[in-house]
């Protein structure tokens, strides 16, 4: 038996042991991702009883928003043709403080917006009231994409959004990051809120051309 | 003067030889506090885009439901298909699924579920629709559309 050679140091070289160890941790902070729970914000009307029939509600015509999609992704605003949904924020903005014959109530809340959202009130007969009367509607068809009805609801919130963050003196992105968890930050939010509701209707959608 | 002599005899250079495990250990802490995903996909996962997101304040109020084309269409066919924890499930499977969620909820917090509706962006709005009756009849009304940031500036 040949004996072993005894030059050599008998101490494995643990130099490049951290390097190792570097080369892995950064493979881990790349790779891991941060399961997001971002998306829109919604909550459903209450279920149906079928004993008894849907309220039969009278809303004015001009208080009521509508968004049309069908199944070519083709939209219906206000009963005018459009095939995409460029501008959409800024007309819902204008609907819903258009404030064209508000009650003494909705007078104050007019008084008491910021110069820059009387602005944009039109005083149209044509549109809405007021905005708590203001209803925007959005109406798909089975065949819509979803893809098309999340932009048109992302549009209509980002209207809203725009309002509230405005009569707080905040950006959209500010307001939006507002928690309940801190009483100032939900004052705020209430403030922003406040007798103007999110009033978002979702019809269900046609049966057709799916 | 020569009572201030530096001593020379300390060692200068500082032992790296602990080098190493500090570093598995920071290896060790971002191995265990990374959450991989609880589930395996079943269906195609491209959630649409939006700007308007809000970030939920509570996690474990969220329930997930994927919807997609499914990942194996010979198995599952091309259409899309819902998927909740693990298996696939059809519409009519969502009130008993809703109630089993909110069996795992505490009394109190029942009725804040929330469901985080993950679906694909070439999801037709039927099924869409079908799943939003569903929920409405199992009473969990909150909903969140999952979605990714624009990445366009405004």
């Amino acid at each position: 038996m040949a004996r072993k050679k005894n030059r050599m140091s008998q101490e494995v070289n643990a130099g490049s042991m951290a390097d190792i160890a570097f080369l892995l941790l950064i493979f881990f902070l790349v790779t891991t991702t941060i399961a997001s729970d971002k998306g829109i914000t919604t909550i459903l009307p209450p279920k149906q009883d079928p004993n008894v029939p849907p309220p039969d509600i009278k809303k004015n015509e001009r208080n009521i928003f509508k968004i049309l999609i069908n199944s070519n992704d083709q939209l219906l605003v206000e009963d005018d043709f459009r095939d995409n949904s460029e501008g959409l924020d800024q007309e819902v903005k204008e609907f819903v403080l258009n404030f064209g014959n508000p009650d003494q109530e909705n007078m104050d809340l007019f008084n008491s917006l910021p110069p820059s959202l009387k602005g944009e009130a039109g005083r149209s007969p044509e549109s809405s009231d007021h905005p708590n009367e203001a209803v925007v509607s959005i109406k798909t068809n089975r065949g819509t994409s979803y893809e098309l009805y999340l932009e048109v609801l992302d549009l209509v919130k980002k209207a809203y959004f725009e309002i509230y963050a405005e009569r707080v003196g905040l950006t959209a992105d500010e307001y939006r990051a507002l928690s309940s968890r801190s009483a100032a930050e939900k004052e705020l939010m209430e403030r922003g809120k406040e007798n103007i509701p999110m009033a978002i209707s979702i019809a269900e959608p046609d049966k057709t051309g799916e | 003067m020569a009572k201030f002599k530096k001593k020379t005899k300390t060692e200068e250079s500082i032992p790296t030889s602990a080098l190493p495990d500090i570093i598995f250990m920071l290896l060790f802490f971002f191995m265990v506090t990374t959450v991989l995903r609880e589930q395996e996909l079943l269906v195609e996962q491209k959630l649409p885009q939006a700007s308007q997101l809000q970030k939920l304040e509570k996690k474990s109020l969220i329930s997930y439901l994927y919807v997609g084309k499914p990942k194996n269409p010979s198995m599952y066919g091309s259409e899309p298909r819902i998927q909740a924890n693990d298996a696939l499930i059809t519409t009519n499977d969502i009130l008993l699924w809703v109630n089993q969620e909110k069996d795992n909820l505490s009394e109190a917090e029942r009725d804040q579920i929330y469901i985080s509706l993950k679906a694909d962006r070439d999801v037709k709005m039927g099924p869409i629709a079908d799943i939003q009756l569903e929920l409405r009849e199992a009473d969990a009304r909150k909903i969140l559309y999952a979605s990714v940031g624009k990445t366009t500036a405004e």
